[in-house]
Order: C-alpha cells, then sequence, then structure tokens
C-alpha cells in the first residue's frame, strides 16, 4: 500500500468526494468553507495556523508593549492607555493588577499561542508532507481538528481578557495557591476558569498535531527516504512532536488537580492557607511544589518545544544559502536527540529555591549542564557550516545567523543559571528574563521569521518584499540586543522580575534611566514587526512572483512541486529519493536535489 | 489631539518605508535577480561585520554604563555570597570566552563568505576530529563549573552551624513576619487556623477543642515582629526557618546572594552569616538610605512588588539591648497577662516578677537552643 492509497482511503471516510481524484489536485471542486475554513490540506491549516499565530504575536506583543510602557514610565500618565484598558487604567496608569495580567498573558501567549501553536503548528503541517514526500498528513482529518481545538482554546483565552475579574494574572507558570484561590488574587477568579479551558484544549490540539506528525515521518516517506536522509527540519519537527506527546499529558494531568482544588475542594496543593479578608481555608495536607513538578516536567521540554523547530529550520537554511552541506549531519541529528532525551530530565532546575531535597537539586545540576554539550556542538557545526561557504543573505539566511547570535548569547548565561548555587542568587531576576527572551524568545521568533521568509514562495507562489525584510532583521536585531543585554546587569542587581514598580526599592531604583532606554526600543521593535505584518500579507497578493519551481536552489522535495501546488502536493508520482538532503557543492555541481539518482562514479559520503 | 497627530505620524513613517522599499524591489527587478542579489550581500555582508564590531562597542560602553549599579562593585555582605560571586566571575570568563569566539567567528564568517563569483562553496559535510574536540572540551569545561557549584551548593544547603541563631521567616500578601523563639529558645506550636487579627501566625496561645489545639506555654514568649525589619548579628550564622501565611512567596536576600521560597503548609529554611552590620554598609555604599532589603522574588498577587522587608545587622551588644526591649506577642495579645500591667494592680505576681527578669537576663544565650516545632 503505497502512501496514496493510505490518504485516500484516509480522506473517503469523512468527505467522500475526495477519493474520486486520484492526482490529489482538485481545488476547483471545493467550496469555500472545505478550501479555507474547514480545510484537510495541510497546506491550508499551515497558514491557518501561522496566521492565527501572528494576530496572537501581536496582542502578545502589544501587551509587552503596555507593561513596558509602565516600567520604563511609571510616572508618566498615557490617555491611551485608558482607551484601551478602561478601568484597568485609570488616569492613563495601569494599575498593578492589570500589570500583572498583562505579563501573564504576554507569557502564556507567547510561549503556547505564538511560540508552540503558530511554530510548530505551522512548519509542521506545511514541511512534514512536502519535506518527507507525502501527498498530506497520516490523518487530514485530525489534522483539521486539531487547528480548530487550537482555534477553539484561543477564542476561550481571548474571551477570558474580558471578563469583569480580569485575565489570570500570576504568571504564565500559574503556580498555586495563588493560581488555585479567587480570594487570594482577582485573576484567579473566572479569568483563571477560562485560562485552564483555553489550555486543557490547547493540550487536545497539540497532542492531535503531535501523533499525526510523528506518524506522517515514520510512515509515508517517500520511495527511498530513509530518516537518515531526512532533512534537518523534520528531524527538528519529529524530536519536537515528541517531546509535545510525551510532555502535554503530564501538564493535563496538573491542571486537572488544580481544577480539582479550584472547583471541588480537594487539597491535591493546599495546605495550611488564611487568606486575608477570608480566613482559614479547610484544607490541609496538600503540597504545593508538586504542581511545580508536573508543571516543568512540561514547561522544560516546552522551551525545547519552542526552539528544535527553529533548530532545524535554520539548519536547513543556512545549508542552503551558504550552498554547502550541513556540517556534520549525523552529530545534528545526535544532538537534537540528546537534548530531547535530557529535555525529560531537567525540569527541576527551575526549582532549585522551592526548597527540594539539594542532592536531588543536585542531579539537576548535572543534568541541566549536560544540555550545553549538544547544544554546543550544534552551535559549532553551524558556524563551521558557514566557513568557506559561499554565502548569500536573503532574508531567510539573515534571521538564521541571528537565531544562531541570539542562541549562543542567551544559551551561555544558561550555563550560570543552571548551576544552583549560583542561581541562589540570580533565580527569577531580570537575569532570568534576559536568559530566557534571547535563547527561546527571540531565537525561536528568528528561527520562525527565518521559515516564513524562505517558504513564502513556496506557501503564496510570490516573494515577500526584500528590502522591507532586511529592514525589519535589522531593527529586531539591533533591538533585541538593546532591551535584553542591559537586562542582565539588572539581574546581577538582584532586581526581581515581575515588578510594578521600583522607585520604592533602595537596591533597585537605581535603572529607571535604563529602563525608559529598554521600553522605548521595545516600542520601535514592535513597529518593526508590523512592518513584517504589512509586507506578508501584501505579498500575498501582491509580491513580485515565483517564476521559478526552485527559488532558492534547494535539494529538498517540496521544491518539485508545482508552484500552486494543490491538495496531493504532486500531480503525478511522487518523486523517488537517492540521497540526503545537503548535497551542495558535491564534486562541484551546485546543488543537487534529493529525487536526482546518484552519477554513476559519484561518492557517497 | 496629540495621540492622534502620533498615530498619523507613524502611519506616515510606515507608507514611506513601505514605498521606498517597494520602489528599489522595482529597481531590483529591473536591474536582474543576479544583480540585485549581488547587491544586498555586498550591504548585508558589510552590515555584518559593521554589527559585529559596533555591538562589541557597544557591550563595552553597556558594562562601563552599568556596572557600577551591579551588585559586583559591592563585596557580598554574607560569607555565603562571596562564594557565589567567586563562581559568577570563574563562569562569567569562561562563558566570555566561549561568546567573544563563537559571535566573533559567526559574524566574521557570514562578511567574510559572502557570495563571489571567484570562489566555490567548500563541500565539507563533516569531520569527526572537529567534533569530537567541540564535544569534548565543552565536556571538561563544564566538568569543572559542575564541581565548583556542587561544592557550594551542599555548603549552602547543608546543615546549619550548632550556634546558629534561629528566625521564623513567615510570608504573607504583602509583607513578611518575623519570629523569636523568646526567652525558652524554643519555637512554640502554632496552627494556621489559630490565626486571627491579635494572632497573625496563629500561635497555640490558648486551648481550642474544635480544632484541637492545646495551649503552648513556649509560644507565650515568642517575640513577633510585624513590622517588616528583623535584627541579625554579625558574624553568627542565623538559620532562617521559612513558611508561607498564603501563597507562595520567596524571601530574595540580593546583598547576601541568597534566597529561597516560601510555601505554605511546607516550610523551608536558609543560614547564612552576615559580615557587615548595616552601619558598615550604608559606609561602604555611600548610600545614607541603604537597608538589607527582602524582596518577595515568587509572584504572590497584586501587591507583590510592595512586599519589602528590611534586615538591620547589628553587632552582638546592640543585638542584645534591642532583644531586651522586645515584649513576647502574647502580652500584646492579652494584655491582662502581661506582668507589666499587672504589677500596680495585683501585688501577688510571683512569675511575673520572674519572667520580666528573664527579659532583662541575656537573652540570646537561650536563643542559641536548637528545636524548630512548626505545627503542632
Amino acid at each position: 500500500m503505497n502512501e496514496e492509497t493510505v490518504l485516500h482511503t484516509g480522506t473517503e471516510l469523512v468527505i467522500p468526494h475526495d477519493a474520486v481524484h486520484h492526482d490529489g489536485h482538485h481545488e476547483h471542486h471545493q467550496s469555500f468553507i472545505t478550501k479555507y475554513v474547514f480545510s484537510q490540506d495541510h497546506k491550508m491549516i499551515s497558514k491557518q495556523f501561522l496566521i492565527t499565530g501572528m494576530v496572537w504575536a501581536v496582542l502578545g506583543g502589544l501587551m509587552s508593549v503596555l507593561f513596558r510602557l509602565q516600567l520604563g514610565f511609571p510616572d508618566t500618565s498615557f490617555p491611551i492607555l485608558e482607551t484601551l484598558l478602561g478601568k484597568w487604567a485609570k488616569g492613563g496608569h495601569i494599575d498593578p493588577e492589570a500589570y500583572y495580567a498583562l505579563v501573564t498573558m504576554h507569557g502564556t501567549i507567547m510561549i503556547f499561542f505564538v511560540l508552540t501553536a503558530g511554530l510548530s503548528g505551522t512548519f509542521a503541517n506545511f514541511l512534514i508532507p512536502l519535506q518527507v514526500g507525502a501527498r498530506d498528513m497520516a490523518s487530514p482529518f485530525l489534522n483539521m481538528l486539531s487547528y480548530w481545538f487550537f482555534f477553539s482554546a484561543s477564542i476561550v483565552m481571548l474571551s477570558s481578557l474580558f471578563v469583569e475579574t480580569g485575565p489570570f494574572s500570576g504568571g504564565w507558570t500559574a503556580y498555586p495557591p495563588l493560581s488555585a484561590l479567587g480570594s487570594a488574587s482577582p485573576g484567579s477568579k473566572e479569568g483563571m476558569d477560562l485560562w485552564l479551558i483555553a489550555m486543557a484544549l490547547f493540550v487536545v490540539s497539540s497532542l492531535l498535531g503531535g501523533l499525526n506528525y510523528i506518524s506522517t515521518i515514520l510512515n509515508m516517506r517517500t520511495k527511498g527516504m530513509s530518516m537518515t536522509r531526512l532533512p534537518l527540519t523534520i528531524w527538528g519537527l519529529f524530536f519536537t512532536a515528541i517531546l509535545g506527546v510525551l510532555s502535554f499529558p503530564v501538564l493535563l494531568s496538573g491542571f486537572i488537580l488544580l481544577i480539582f482544588d479550584r472547583n471541588f475542594g480537594t487539597s491535591f496543593y493546599l495546605s495550611d492557607i488564611f487568606i486575608n479578608g477570608v480566613g482559614a481555608l479547610p484544607n490541609e495536607g496538600g503540597n504545593a511544589i508538586l504542581y511545580q513538578h508536573l508543571f516543568w516536567f512540561l514547561g522544560h521540554p516546552e522551551v525545547y518545544i519552542v526552539i528544535l523547530p527553529g533548530m532545524g529550520i535554520v539548519s536547513e537554511i543556512m545549508s542552503i544559502n551558504s550552498r554547502k552541506p550541513i556540517f556534520g549531519y549525523t552529530a545534528m541529528v545526535a544532538s537534537l536527540f540528546a537534548i530531547a532525551i535530557l529535555s525529560f530530565l531537567v525540569w527541576a532546575h527551575h526549582m532549585f529555591v522551592t526548597g527540594m531535597n539539594p542532592f536531588l537539586g543536585s542531579i539537576f545540576v548535572l543534568l541541566t549542564l549536560l544540555i550545553a554539550v549538544p547544544s554546543s556542538i550544534k552551535v559549532f557545526n553551524w558556524i563551521t557550516t558557514l566557513w568557506r561557504g559561499n554565502i548569500r543573505f536573503t532574508p531567510a539566511m539573515l534571521f538564521s545567523i541571528g537565531f544562531v547570535s541570539m542562541f549562543i548569547s542567551g544559551g551561555l548565561t544558561g550555563i550560570w543559571m543552571g548551576n544552583s548555587a549560583i542561581d541562589i542568587h540570580i533565580h527569577d531576576t531580570y537575569f532570568i528574563i534576559a536568559h530566557f527572551h534571547l535563547v527561546m524568545g527571540v531565537a525561536a521568533m528568528f528561527g520562525m521569521f527565518a521559515g516564513v521568509y524562505h517558504w513564502f514562495p513556496k506557501m503564496y507562489g510570490r516573494f515577500m518584499n526584500n528590502n522591507l525584510a532586511y529592514i525589519h532583521f535589522w531593527i529586531s536585531m539591533i533591538g533585541a540586543y538593546v532591551i535584553f543585554w542591559p537586562m542582565h546587569y539588572e539581574g546581577l542587581a538582584g532586581m526581581p522580575r515581575r515588578y510594578y514598580d521600583y522607585s520604592n526599592w533602595e537596591s533597585f531604583k537605581q535603572f529607571a534611566e535604563l529602563n525608559k532606554v529598554i521600553s522605548f526600543t521595545a516600542i520601535v521593535v514592535f513597529a518593526a514587526q508590523i512592518l513584517f505584518l504589512l509586507n506578508f500579507f501584501y505579498s500575498i497578493w501582491k509580491g513580485r512572483k515565483v517564476t521559478t519551481l526552485n527559488p532558492w536552489s534547494a535539494n529538498t522535495l517540496e521544491w518539485t512541486t508545482p508552484i500552486h501546488a494543490g491538495h496531493g502536493n504532486w500531480e503525478g508520482e511522487i518523486p523517488e529519493v537517492y540521497r540526503g538532503a545537503y548535497d551542495y557543492g558535491k564534486e562541484g555541481i551546485d546543488f543537487i536535489p534529493q529525487n536526482v539518482p546518484l552519477g554513476a562514479d559519484e561518492k557517497t559520503h | 489631539m496629540s495621540t492622534f497627530f502620533i498615530i498619523a505620524v507613524i502611519v506616515l513613517v510606515f507608507l514611506i518605508i513601505f514605498q521606498i522599499a517597494k520602489a528599489s524591489e522595482y529597481v531590483a527587478v529591473l536591474k536582474g535577480e543576479e544583480k540585485a542579489r549581488k547587491d544586498n550581500n555586498k550591504v548585508n555582508g558589510f552590515f555584518m561585520i559593521a554589527f559585529l564590531i559596533a555591538g562589541l562597542i557597544a557591550v563595552y560602553y553597556c558594562n562601563d554604563a552599568l556596572y557600577g549599579k551591579t551588585l559586583m562593585v559591592h563585596e557580598s555582605a554574607s560569607t555565603q555570597g562571596d562564594e557565589v560571586d567567586h563562581m559568577i566571575w570563574v563562569t562569567l570568563i569562561l562563558t566570555g570566552i566561549v561568546f567573544l569566539i563563537t559571535q566573533i567567528l559567526l559574524f566574521w564568517f557570514a562578511y567574510k563568505y559572502q557570495e563571489s563569483p571567484k570562489r566555490k562553496a567548500f563541500y565539507f559535510p563533516h569531520n569527526n576530529k572537529l567534533e569530537a574536540i567541540w564535544t569534548i572540551v565543552p565536556t571538561l569545561v563544564l566538568t569543572i563549573l559542575i564541581v565548583i557549584g556542587l561544592r557550594n551548593w551542599f555548603a549552602f544547603t547543608g546543615e546549619a552551624p550548632k550556634n546558629a541563631m534561629e528566625i521564623e521567616v513567615i510570608g504573607k500578601q504583602f509583607n513578611w513576619i518575623f519570629r523569636y523563639p523568646g526567652n525558652d529558645g524554643v519555637f512554640g506550636k502554632k496552627y494556621y487556623k489559630m490565626i486571627d487579627a491579635t494572632n497573625s501566625l496563629g500561635m497555640n496561645w490558648h486551648d481550642s477543642a474544635s480544632i484541637h489545639v492545646t495551649d503552648d506555654p513556649a509560644a507565650h514568649d515568642d517575640i513577633i515582629l510585624e513590622q517588616g525589619t528583623v535584627y541579625m548579628v554579625k558574624n553568627k550564622p542565623t538559620k532562617f526557618i521559612i513558611g508561607s501565611r498564603d501563597v507562595v512567596h520567596d524571601v530574595g536576600l540580593p546583598w547576601f546572594r541568597l534566597k529561597m521560597d516560601a510555601v505554605p503548609g511546607t516550610p523551608t529554611t536558609l543560614w547564612l552569616t552576615p559580615k557587615f552590620t548595616t552601619k558598615e554598609m550604608i559606609e561602604k555604599t555611600g548610600n545614607p538610605n541603604f537597608a538589607y532589603e527582602i524582596s518577595c522574588d515568587q509572584i504572590c498577587g497584586q501587591g507583590h512588588y510592595s512586599m519589602r522587608g528590611v534586615i538591620m545587622v547589628v553587632t552582638q551588644p546592640e543585638f542584645d539591648e534591642w532583644m531586651a526591649k522586645q515584649k513576647p506577642a502574647y502580652y500584646a495579645a492579652y494584655p491582662d497577662k502581661d506582668p507589666a500591667n499587672m504589677k500596680p494592680a495585683v501585688p501577688v505576681a510571683t512569675d511575673s516578677s520572674k519572667a520580666t527578669a528573664s527579659v532583662i537576663q541575656a537573652p540570646s544565650k537561650k536563643l542559641l537552643r536548637q528545636s524548630p516545632s512548626n505545627k503542632f
């Protein structure tokens, strides 16, 4: 049974008329609803993920601009804030509850809705079938459900912004008892209920997507596409999906216990609590730290869920635009594998100062610092890929180089924080904000931008405007460093994160000027992202048309499909694969696509 | 009005950038794809090396401007913190070297190997020797860091010395409460359901059969401070027994380079030895308002940012003098039991005179005794 029949029997169950077409190219029969809304075409689903992710990115980014206004200019009144936030910003000053809600929602949105769904939802959907040589996902129907669960999660999360007591405001990690008790924080009332429902839907979406990605990669590779010939993008997305499938259920279990504590009077996380204005609660015997273990068992793999797709994308783009094979393909796969395994064994490094057993802590120090080894292998391999290449600075390539730079800067401070005896000082200060924004925030965003610029021609048959892309890149690159680099210094002053105002603190108030600079830069960088969006949407309809099948002279299979590929991707047979994805500059030939048979006297490496 | 003006300006700027970008794309199309790519490569290649150089200069100036505002210029105020500072320096130097090497190579290669028709890309798919080197070297470096780190970690989290003074620190929304064990050197039992307006920690001050609480005499002499300031003795190891009354807080001690979470229902501990009195720090920092601030480092609700405590580090005689003035919290809650109030009214006050006497006797000796007990 080849991939084609698998696909068509799969679809037949749902939309019988699809099975009539054997070439998998039947858009002309589709209604608007089946083509654009409840589409089962992985390419359309990926665009849905991407654009929904963009909407979230704008919201999440805007939230950071709003709370940066408070941090940079605590004494200035911004009437526009009252217009936007109403009672949450009376007199143009964000009030503390709204500030904490903004911080919390910024984290939740960016990590889950943008960098998980928006990033791997987009590229796993788009690239897996195209690059492994499949007509669609293993189950297009589940794939469609995955998007619509994400969409409903989005709607619920969005609606939580509008409830009277405000959205959840206890930090994206939602540690109980704060998140469990409405009486401890207004954000933990209806806002938290909606937050939990949205996250539960999100987990469902992520599982449906992840199972699909894994089974597609394992079962639906075209003839000749052995695992060791897979492009690194696919390896990155493969490990991402495995991490998600294994860790999201644990998060959900943690959430379910939290729901029980919130609504049904259980005491999984609650013990010995007296709330001002309420009195002593009946709960005894629970342990608040239990939640943190469950949360970070997802939470840590989650940061790799965010960064691994970027690593794959960057490896691919760097190789193409250096016109050289990626250096050390096997080592790149092995390091992805090592990172994936280790990511399950380091969760408690977020909890060094919770009072957990010091011996346990020491094991987590060891395993955490071990992750630096595969990470440094990746960095050195990327740099060696550039060495003696013939580099084309496409926008995607610039963002890939930016990714590596950010990953180095942010990754190295991981060695600081992973060592518990340093963490005990800089834990929960601005140092950690600088660290994770560089290494997984900005870097992952850069990976996403690289992917969008690189595969935009395949998605829409047009190019994005290069000059806007260059402006976008350089403002983002410089801006990201201006924003996050100085935060290391704030962290080394012990300045705690998630503070609404520092002016009453003798130890932390010396950074008022710096906070202004950071806030101003954040606004400029946000504006540059709007430029990207304008470019994106303008180019969908008005961009320069793609005229050749393979505009970047790349080796992977997606560039063998028609410029506007229909559902099913290839019009005739799916091409057969004879080689790995990185035969660039081999024996003097610029590039040899994967579907080109080996020459008679060609050496294999 | 000004808002509209600002928005109009922003929109205008966007439009201009957009139009220029579009126009230059047309120019690029006219020039031909090859030529346009060459131009773009040249410009971006130059920017790469310019970014590297300007970036490194900016790093220098950033350091110049901000270094003095960090704690790095102030010697740690605890002996434990000295080790943290030492580790930070070792880690900073090692990671700093890697940072410089990798960033310089990254941008320099990007600049140097930009596309040129004269050169062919070097086919270099892998090299086992190189890969072995950059697997083994980082592993060795990390081993050094792990060894130093764990040695310190076990020292920090190990048992406090026997002579350590014990202070209980309880976080609540949004301030800190401190407790000393009082004359008997024993922390009296407490239970959270005993908390009320006059009993902020829920001390077992009376029998309460419905919640199975019996009066604990050891709780009667405990000193409780609710004003957010706590006293410690210079050079004396001090062990904090940390808890929370409501949500998770964190005792953040930036000047001592330490912190520890305050978790409801699960006590944690942290010990340290302060090196300088507050007075000495005022001189050392040149800041007359200097205070050893306790910051809450774990988000705990809307007042999180204002949850400030202060540690006064004083000499032993100053501490003894201060402690002698403290009254057990029990007497504030039950003024009729306070010997000071009873003296004029009731002549037969045998045990009250004893209590007063023992307050005056050096209480610090009795504080040495170790006996942590938190719940009944």
